[in-house]
């Protein structure tokens, strides 16, 4: 009995492994304005995800509050850009997405991992 | 919100104040605008691009700049210090409580499990080592769970889950042993707090390591002064270097560096550019000549105004594309980054099936212990930054020590090709030779006499920007002839020019444009074939449809253009000269620096076709010229080196721009280059090579075998240590020397 729940449960495991870090995406955070300030903290970019229309400017606001040197940079690879994070400086990074998809961006070693969604819909009022 | 300010130019009165101030204000999304009319500036509150800004202001009638300096890198050090200080406090704490417990384990003086007295010691242990994982290891936890949130995981997941786990199973022997058969009631609370301690120390020392990364950038940053000796009003003041503005009067004296971009207006110096271009020469400068933010005036004084400023001078320019290019990845690196993007939900799952395969198959007694320590180690030694630093780390040193010799990088592919290169070709002027031609010699024909041709020469070059024509004139500005009118004149690419002088046609150029205009050349032909042999290129002129003489051009060869050339020999280059000038000219060029193969007579608009001839016969070309006329070409080329670009760094279609005039800069660029992918190779190979090892050993892979199991605790040092191993090996580029060969 013993042996078959904790083989169970490690199967439960692998399983949720695979969809939570693979098959299943944060939800992205709708933005209106032109304008997003993303939080660079503990590892994680937030929010992670930013939905915004495609073909209108949007202004990323890093504010870094991690020191580790993981953090200081962020990289869009897909446009070219990257930018320095000075530590509790908010930095600007403008981009217009030109079509809908999804615009990856990352710290250099993939670890902060975070996306711009760009979709064709204008977000609601 | 955020403040924007700008340096303004053109403002001499209160009505430009209001001007500008309107222009801005009506820019949507600008909450204030206020202009400081004796400081020339503008100060804006308001999320607006600062492009909207100067457009603004442009639109308006006046002229604008942003005004931000070169970040401060004091305060960054100092945040990096106060973090290196708190990981080493974090890292003495944790080890305080793991490194006795670790010792009086091994020494048998630890209380067992059965008794009371040793449970409640355990769980005084157990209560200490989760204060341990709270001040020391909560960064990781609270990283773990937030990265978990948003369904991401990095390192420090691995950590929080592996020393968690050696935690919480601890915790669950000593309040429920009965749970747990006798044989696997082992507390690993030692485990979990020296982990700590080491992953700690690891995170500490490698900051130290990666702040030598960026040495390169701190002196770039460094040679920008804190302040300036700004004249206003006639009176002369010392202003942050933030302050100066665009048309300011800046002094510079002796000794003092410069402060911003501008042009001398009055004195003249010597200017030492070494820290940028790498040039060691100092550079004269007078009254109308360009000096550059960084560089050190040597003996005079000199005013100069201010026409860039900020972060557009030439200065913070290259620290900007010094910075892009260290953030760039060439494709080398893009396995490891598609490996790191999957690496830590990967290991999870190891991890889940180490557990359940010495669970199901481990011996009997020893299974759940073996399954416990095999799970907690296969956590632990997985390092995902070890590879995800491989390449970035080795881009960011090579890209900077190239910096410090005035070799500008622009991307990680640029440098990953440059060492890649089968065959390079050199432009001739100005990259071989000194790209100052002079006339040498003069011939005439018939009647001529040598000042009449060289006066009726020079009349017809005053439209001509070319090289040759410049050159004409010289020589007859040193003869002191005066010139006659000339009118009609036509430039004809690749050939020469033509006009006419007292109602006479003169055309002037190569035996081409002879030819194609009837015009026999026999006369001078021997002559022009002696000046050719002699590496001079013969200019051909003729008045009315004869032969008036011919001028012999020659364009001295640099000092060190054959040695340099050796050099890219002895890297195993083929090296081709390129040039519009004739073949026998050309030739007697190449035969000079010891080039063996020559494209001549080509002309400006058809060298990038013979770039791509090369590329389609398989080979890997690279280009070296002057960034300007061989634009097309270095885009061309897999690799563009723009070459003696001085501090104009504005070069678009260069992959590598190289501020000094020496051809020497290509072979160390390009030894810089081999460096810097081999050691990014060391690295990766390196942390592929730890990871696919690392984890089956700590899965226990080799117990069944030769009976080793990893202590989880060297799994946390050698993790600790991975990381360290590969920033120390990429600051091994820092020592790289120009002239040293690969």
């Amino acid at each position: 009995m013993n042996v078959l729940f904790v083989n169970l449960a490690g199967a439960a495991l692998i399983a949720f492994i695979v969809w939570w870090f693979w098959l299943s995406r944060p939800k992205a955070q709708r933005v209106r304005e032109n304008v997003v300030e993303i939080l660079v903290e503990a590892g994680t970019y937030t929010p992670p995800r930013i939905e915004v229309e495609a073909g209108k400017e949007v202004t990323l606001r890093f504010l870094r509050k991690d020191a580790s040197p993981c953090a200081e940079k962020v990289i869009f690879e897909s446009l070219g850009i990257n930018a320095d994070l000075p530590l509790n400086t908010p930095t600007d990074v403008v981009i217009t997405p030109v079509e809908a998809g999804e615009i990856p961006f990352s710290c250099q070693m993939q670890m902060y991992r975070g996306s711009l969604v760009a979709t064709n819909e204008s977000p609601p009022e | 919100m955020t403040t924007t300010r700008l340096s303004l130019s053109g403002i001499s009165c209160a009505g430009c104040v209001s001007s500008v101030e309107t222009a801005l204000n009506d820019v949507e999304g600008v909450v204030t605008a206020n202009v400081n009319f004796a400081e020339h500036s503008a100060t804006i509150e308001g999320d607006v691009p600062v492009a909207a800004l100067l457009d603004a202001v442009s639109n308006a009638g006046y002229g604008a700049a942003e005004l931000r300096g070169i970040a401060d890198e004091g305060e960054k050090e100092a945040a990096e210090m106060a973090h290196y200080r708190t990981l080493l406090r974090k890292a003495a704490v944790a080890a305080a409580i793991g490194a006795p417990l670790f010792v009086l384990g091994m020494s048998g003086m630890l209380p067992g499990l059965a008794s009371n007295d040793g449970r409640l010691f355990w769980l005084i242990v157990g209560a200490l080592t989760l204060g341990v994982l709270v001040y020391s290891g909560g960064h990781f936890f609270t990283g773990a769970w937030k990265s978990a949130r948003n369904h991401n995981a990095n390192m420090d997941t691995l950590i929080a889950l592996g020393t968690g786990t050696a935690w919480f199973f601890s915790m669950v022997i000593i309040a429920l042993p009965e749970w747990v058969p006798p044989s696997a009631q082992h507390a690993y609370f030692e485990a979990a707090a020296i982990i700590i301690a080491l992953i700690n120390l690891g995170s500490a020392l490698e900051m130290r390591a990666r702040g030598k990364t960026s040495e390169a950038i701190k002196r770039l940053i460094g040679l920008q002064p804190k302040t300036a000796r700004v004249i206003r009003n006639g009176i002369e003041m010392d202003v942050a270097i933030d302050e100066v503005g665009l048309d300011d009067t800046l002094r510079v004296r002796p000794g003092e560096r410069i402060a911003v971009d501008g042009d001398i207006i009055e004195g003249h110096s010597s200017v030492d550019e070494s820290m940028l271009t790498g040039e060691p020469i100092p550079v004269q400068k007078q009254q109308g000549d360009k000096v550059v933010a960084g560089t050190i005036n040597k003996l005079g004084t000199f005013l100069f105004r201010a026409r860039r400023i900020g972060k557009d001078t030439a200065l913070a320019q290259i620290i900007e594309m010094v910075r892009a290019a260290q953030s760039s990845k060439p494709a080398i690196g893009r396995l490891a980054d598609k490996v790191s993007s999957i690496f830590v939900p990967t290991v999870l799952i190891i991890a889940v099936l180490t557990f359940l395969a010495w669970f199901n198959f481990g011996p009997s007694g020893q299974a759940w212990t073996l399954a416990i320590v095999t799970t907690m180690t296969v956590l632990i030694i997985a390092c995902p930054c070890a590879l995800g630093l491989a390449t970035p780390i080795s881009i960011m040193v090579g890209v900077g020590k190239a910096a410090e010799f005035g070799t500008l990088i622009r991307n990680g592919d640029a440098l990953q090709q440059a060492g890649r290169l089968d065959t390079l070709i050199l432009d001739k002027t100005g990259t071989v030779t000194e790209g100052k031609p002079s006339v040498t010699e003069l011939v005439s024909a018939g009647d001529w006499k040598q000042d009449e041709l060289l006066r009726w020469a020079a009349s017809i070059e005053q439209g001509s920007e070319h090289p040759l024509a410049e050159a004409i004139l010289d020589a007859a500005s040193d003869r002191q002839l005066s010139l006659l009118d000339a009118e009609g004149f036509t430039a004809i690419a690749g050939r020469g020019v033509m006009a006419s002088v007292e109602g006479r046609r003169v055309l002037l150029g190569n035996r081409q444009l002879m030819l194609e205009n009837d015009v026999d050349t026999g006369v001078v032909e021997e002559v022009a074939s002696a000046f050719m042999r002699k590496a001079q290129t013969p200019v051909f002129v003729a008045v009315a449809g004869d032969m008036a003489g011919v001028i012999g051009i020659a364009d001295a060869i640099k000092a060190d253009s054959k040695a340099a050339i050796r050099r890219l020999q002895d890297l195993g280059l083929k090296v081709v000269l390129l040039t519009g000038d004739n073949q026998a000219t050309a030739e007697a060029v190449a035969q000079q620096v010891g080039i063996d193969q020559v494209f001549a007579d080509v002309l400006p608009q058809d060298k990038a076709a013979k770039v791509a001839s090369l590329q389609q016969q398989g080979e890997r070309v690279g280009m070296v010229g002057d960034g300007i006329n061989d634009a097309p070409a270095l885009a061309r080329a897999d690799v563009g080196f723009a070459i003696g670009t001085g501090t104009d760094v504005a070069i678009e279609s260069a992959d590598i721009t190289l501020m000094r005039g020496s051809l020497h800069g290509v072979p160390d660029a390009i030894n810089i280059s081999r460096q810097t992918v081999r050691n990014i190779k060391q690295n990766l190979f390196g942390a592929f090579i730890y990871n696919s090892l690392g984890i089956p050993v700590a899965a226990g892979l080799l117990f069944p075998i030769i009976g080793i199991l990893l202590n989880p605790m060297i799994a946390g040092g050698a993790m600790a240590m991975s990381s360290l191993t590969v920033v120390s090996n990429a600051n091994r580029l820092r020592f790289y020397k120009p002239g040293e060969e690969s």
